[in-house]
Order: structure tokens, then C-alpha cells, then sequence
């Protein structure tokens, strides 16, 4: 795969950047009710190892007879050999990838897009703030920061969900309220099921638990449904985050992954190239980058 | 290098250039004017302002395959194109191509374009404007590099631009037709060509100074009023020499699980365009549309290349049927009100 393993004596081979590779689906199972776990290791055996990616970034995944889509990474490189993907049964395209078993195949290209600036990252505080869908790629970056723990500085973890039925990685999470080496907190709007031993109520309120935070030495992260964003961005400015360290990933409709069909362009950028982590500042400054609302009335 | 070459031997020196490939130029057909194979000189129209489609579509044609598929794997399809020799590419049609060479040919080379552009020559020939050319607008009215030969008609001779190595090359498949005895009345002659060129645009297009008036203009009403008009056809999109956008879809073969990955022009003005699985559009609205293609036109492309992503072709104003168009766009965001 291109960017996976193609860098031969430091000199790019020139290949086709559309060419998807055979993947075989490893595991599968239901994390909710619309929601699949998958895992996939490439088929030819010399590629399993060579694969290395930013968290943040994007594959594009072909389905046999459906076509082509983008998809978060939700793996982490530092547990490398199988790559994880957490998808929502939407289309024709995911339909079919449901009903998919272990051991066939699917078309694989990438990784795509900038990822998380993890170099920057490094020496400072993270926030991990998800909701819903938003945890696809934003456990990469958790499982990333928990891998290397002492290269980051505090970790805080908070992750919304309607129900806990619609938890993404409900259990995988709440083993991780036993580590002491970050604050995890959970919280689902409505509890319908009388069991649910977490918060209840939506993910800003539980900043009010998070204590005194070192603004300026906070890095951010941020994916979940726009009006997630919306007051989320409020109260970290509040906070006085600084907004380029405040990082959101982004949905577009895609076809390539590299900056040509022209899908996911955004004034002079393109989701898949510039993108999809962004900074608030760029939000503000573009004002398509996500809805009218976000970033209206910011002047600041 | 600039070499000379006397007009009434065009013809014999295209039939010799044959032998590298197909001859493609401009034909006309009412009044229509389209990029045909051909023969001869003869079957061109040299005086043809612009043609409906631009040159792109050789490069990058509207649909092909770019892979064939089975359970196995994805097969790419390259190698089934001829060599083809363009003559009559105008300079803004030239400026195009160089736009289209920096988005394809850069990072992620696309093998598609780059196999197509390897396999097509492109003589350019100078041009008659008319009431629709506003390259003197973009910067784009002459050309200086991206072609491999480039004629400049001067009544009697032509001056003849070599811009590459393989259109040296063809140069050199008669070199008896070409002279450097390049003299004082040719450069006269030249100056005077570009004097007239400039005296004879009358379009009032004007793109200075467009990326803060979108910027200011961003949440003005003249989007929904053109909105209003737009009929979302997409045509210039199909027009325009620096629009890009494709769509893939893979096609099954009824009953099996083989069958291809094709590719096809799409356009921003669709309202598919921006639609995500789930069913959640990012520009669900006309005005969004219009206003992403003007914004990358006129704004975007300004403040990324220091140059608009226009060539100044004309072919929006030919092509849309509602009177949409760069010019008719840029004057109504200057003036806050949109033309009748």
C-alpha cells in the first residue's frame, strides 16, 4: 500500500495511489445495535508488519461489487499487525460489509490525511473528549497516548453516548476507570436500562469534575455530533485552551482520499489532505469547515 | 526557442507529424465547434474562438476504467491509449492544463492523467477573441511554457514556440520547414500581434481584488438571488478547463462478482455532491453549491497559488443557460446586486 510500506531506500516507488490491497477480515462483532468491530490483517504476509500510521488518520475501504468509502482508524501503530476499524451500518456499501464473515476480504488504501499532530502532542496534558461515532478514530489516539504514557503529560478521557446500550467500546472503557494513570469519565444522556453506574447527562457536564486544568499546556481533542462540538468548543475556550491546540476530526464525502476528486474541498483545503484533524482556529477562520452555528458569535 | 516557419507549410509538416500519433484539432459543425480527429488541415478551423468542451478531456475523458475487479483483487487498466497530437490548443486552454498538471501530476501522481499526458502532444495556436474571452483578466492571454509546440499566426509566417524536448523532436522530423533567421520585421510583426490581441477583448470582467470581497460578501443575499436562478445542471462545470471533480462507482457484472471501478466528471453544483452516507448533505442548498465553485474559482485558489483557478476561457459565459458566470458573479458580489 502506498503510504503503508512503499518507502524503499528512502526513494517513493511509483504506484498506482488508487490500487486497494486485499485485507482479511480477522474478527468481527456487534459493539450496538447498528455499530460492527472489525478487524483486518493484510493478506500478503510481507505487508502485515510494514504498516504504519498516524492515529487521526483515514483509510479508503473498498467493498467488493459496492464500491469505495473512507473510514477512521480506531488501532493504534504501537499495536501493530492488525488494524481496527469501528463501523455504523449506513449505506449499500456498509450493508454489504455487515454481511461479511471472518476470513473474507475486503480492499484496503492509505493511511490518508494529516492524523493527530502527535509530535506536538508529546510533554503536554490531553483532553480526549468524544461522543457517539466520534470514538472511531478518537480511540486511536487514546490507545496511542495510553501505549506511550510517559512521552504525554495528564490524560483525561470523557466519552457521551445517548444510551449505554449505544456505548461504542463500553466495556473496553470502563476497565479503564481502574487505571490510575488517567481520569476516565462516562456518561450517557439518558440511562434506560436502571443498571448504568456512570454520569448521566451530556459530556459538558462533566467538565465541572475535571479540577484546575494547565490551559495552556492542554492539547484537546474533539469528535462527536456538531452540537457537541458546539458547546464543547465554548467551554474549552472558557478554559482558555488555546484554539489552535484544540483538535477536531472531520467528516466529508470522499472518493479518492488524495486530494483529487474534489469531494471534501473546503475553500483552499481538502478534508483528506489538510485534514481531517483540524484546530478551532482554522474553524473559525474557515467557515465551512463545520456547520453555521459553531462558530458564529465567536470574535474572540 | 523560437523558430519560423513560412504558413502554407503547416499542412505538410502536421501530415509528417502524423507518424508520432493521431491529429486531433478543432472542426466545426454548425455552430459548434469541437475537438475532432482529422486528417488534414483542411478539416480544422483554425479561426474557431473556443471549442464546448476544453482539452481536459483528452487528459482526463468523462468516463474510463480505472480498474477491473474479481474476488482476487483490483486490476489496474492502463496501456489502451493512443498517442495523440492536439493542435489548436488556444493559450488559456494551455494555462488549464497546467493546473490540471499541478493537481494530478504532484503528490499522489495519478496514473491515468500521467499516462494520457505522456501519450498527447499539444500544439498551440494563437487565437482570435471575442466578446466572451477575459484571459487579459486572468493573466492568461499569453502562454509561455506547458506546450510542446506553440504557433503564433502572423498573416504570412508563423512563429513557431518550441516548449519541449519532444516537440523539438517533431521540429526535427522537417527541419526544412522551419528557419531561425528570426529578423527586425518579425519582431515588429510580433509586437504588433500583441497590441492588437490586447485591443480586442470588450468584456468588462474585472477579478481584482476578489478574495476580500468574497471574504466580505460571504453571508451577502446576492447567493440566494443567483441561487434562485441556478438550475444546477452542472454544465460549467463540464466547461471549465480547471474543474476536476470526479465520481467512482464499481459496476457488477449481473450475477458474478467481477466487473469494474469506473470513474466519471462529476460537479459541485449536483446535490449529491456533498451528501455522506446517513444522509447528511453538506451543501444541501443551491447557494452553498454556488458558492463553494466561485469561492475555489475566485478566493480559495487566489490565496493558495497567488492566481485564480480562471483562465480567463470565456466558456461559462458560452456554456450556462441562466447567465451565471464569473463575470456576471464577481460583478454582483462588487455591485451587491445580481444582473438582469
Amino acid at each position: 500500500m502506498k503510504r503503508l510500506c512503499v518507502v524503499v531506500d528512502d526513494r517513493e516507488v511509483e504506484e498506482n495511489p488508487y490500487q486497494p490491497e486485499m485485507w482479511r477480515i480477522v474478527r468481527r462483532y456487534p459493539l450496538t445495535n447498528d455499530v460492527n468491530f472489525f478487524q483486518a490483517r493484510a493478506v500478503d504476509v510481507d505487508d502485515v508488519l510494514k504498516m504504519n500510521y498516524r492515529p487521526g488518520q483515514f483509510i479508503m475501504g473498498s467493498v467488493l461489487g459496492e464500491g469505495e468509502a473512507p473510514f477512521s482508524i480506531s488501532s493504534t501503530p504501537s499495536r501493530p499487525g492488525l488494524m481496527e476499524f469501528c463501523i455504523r451500518k449506513v449505506g449499500t456499501l456498509t450493508e454489504t460489509l455487515f454481511g461479511l464473515k471472518e476470513n473474507q476480504t475486503i480492499g484496503l488504501r492509505g493511511p490518508y490525511g494529516n492524523g493527530f499532530p502527535i509530535d506536538k502532542m508529546e510533554g503536554k496534558d490531553i483532553m480526549i473528549i468524544a461522543g457517539g461515532l466520534g470514538v472511531a478514530s478518537l480511540r486511536s489516539l487514546l490507545l496511542y497516548v495510553l501505549d506511550n504514557r510517559d512521552k504525554f503529560g495528564k490524560l483525561v478521557y470523557l466519552h457521551g453516548a445517548r444510551t449505554p446500550g449505544e456505548m461504542l467500546f463500553r466495556e473496553e472503557f470502563m476497565q479503564l476507570k481502574d487505571r490510575d494513570d488517567l481520569k476516565c469519565i462516562l456518561t450517557v444522556d439518558k440511562d434506560d436500562t436502571g443498571q448504568w453506574t456512570e454520569r448521566e447527562g451530556v459530556v459538558t457536564d462533566l467538565f465541572k469534575e475535571l479540577g484546575p486544568i494547565d490551559a495552556k499546556n492542554t492539547f484537546a481533542a474533539v469528535c462527536g455530533p456538531p452540537i457537541m462540538y458546539k458547546y464543547v468548543m465554548q467551554r474549552l475556550v472558557k478554559l482558555n485552551v488555546p484554539k489552535h491546540q484544540i483538535l477536531m476530526t472531520l467528516e466529508r464525502r470522499m472518493k479518492c482520499g488524495v486530494g483529487k476528486c474534489g469531494h471534501c474541498a473546503i475553500e483552499y483545503l481538502y478534508t483528506c489532505m489538510d485534514g481531517p484533524v483540524f484546530t478551532y482556529w482554522d474553524v473559525l477562520h474557515m467557515k465551512e469547515l463545520i456547520g453555521k452555528g459553531v462558530s458564529d458569535n465567536v470574535i474572540a | 526557442m523560437i523558430l519560423k516557419m513560412k504558413k502554407e507549410d503547416l499542412s505538410a509538416f502536421l501530415e509528417s507529424a502524423k507518424e508520432w500519433g493521431e491529429l486531433w484539432g478543432p472542426t466545426r459543425k454548425g455552430e459548434r465547434v469541437a475537438f475532432e480527429k482529422v486528417e488534414t488541415l483542411s478539416q480544422m478551423d483554425l479561426k474557431a474562438t473556443r471549442t464546448i468542451i476544453p482539452p481536459k478531456k483528452f487528459l482526463y475523458p468523462p468516463r474510463f476504467t480505472m480498474f477491473d475487479y474479481d474476488d482476487k483483487g483490483y486490476v489496474e487498466r492502463t496501456g489502451d491509449v493512443p498517442n495523440r497530437i492536439l493542435f489548436g490548443i488556444h493559450p488559456c486552454d494551455v494555462h488549464g492544463i497546467q493546473i490540471m498538471d499541478e493537481l494530478f501530476l504532484e503528490e499522489y501522481k495519478d496514473p491515468y492523467y500521467a499516462e494520457r499526458r505522456e501519450k498527447t502532444l499539444l500544439l498551440g495556436h494563437s487565437c482570435i477573441p471575442d466578446d466572451k474571452c477575459m484571459c487579459f483578466a486572468t493573466d492568461t492571454e499569453f502562454i509561455a511554457e506547458g506546450f510542446d509546440l506553440f504557433f503564433t499566426d502572423l498573416k504570412m509566417f508563423y512563429l513557431v514556440w518550441v516548449g519541449s524536448s519532444r516537440g523539438h523532436d517533431i521540429v526535427r522530423m522537417r527541419p526544412e520547414l522551419f528557419s531561425r533567421d528570426i529578423g527586425k520585421d518579425d519582431i515588429m510583426n510580433y509586437t504588433e500581434y500583441r497590441n492588437w490581441k490586447s485591443s480586442q477583448f470588450t468584456s468588462k470582467a474585472d477579478f481584482t481584488g476578489m478574495p476580500d470581497i468574497f471574504e466580505l460578501g460571504y453571508n451577502s443575499p446576492v447567493w440566494e438571488e443567483l441561487a434562485e436562478k441556478c438550475l444546477s445542471c452542472g454544465q460549467c462545470t463540464m466547461a471549465c478547463p480547471t474543474c476536476n471533480c470526479y465520481n467512482v462507482v464499481d459496476e457488477v457484472d449481473l450475477g458474478t462478482v467481477e466487473g469494474t471501478r469506473d470513474r466519471f466528471w462529476d460537479s459541485c453544483m449536483f446535490r449529491e455532491y456533498s451528501l455522506v452516507a446517513g444522509g447528511h448533505n453538506f451543501r444541501d442548498s443551491r447557494a452553498d453549491r454556488l458558492k463553494l465553485w466561485y469561492t475555489h474559482k475566485l478566493q480559495a485558489y487566489i490565496g493558495e497559488f497567488g492566481k485564480p483557478a480562471c483562465v480567463g476561457c470565456g466558456r461559462c459565459v458560452a456554456t450556462c443557460p441562466v447567465d451565471i458566470n464569473v463575470v456576471s458573479v464577481s460583478k454582483a458580489l462588487k455591485e451587491q446586486e445580481v444582473g438582469k
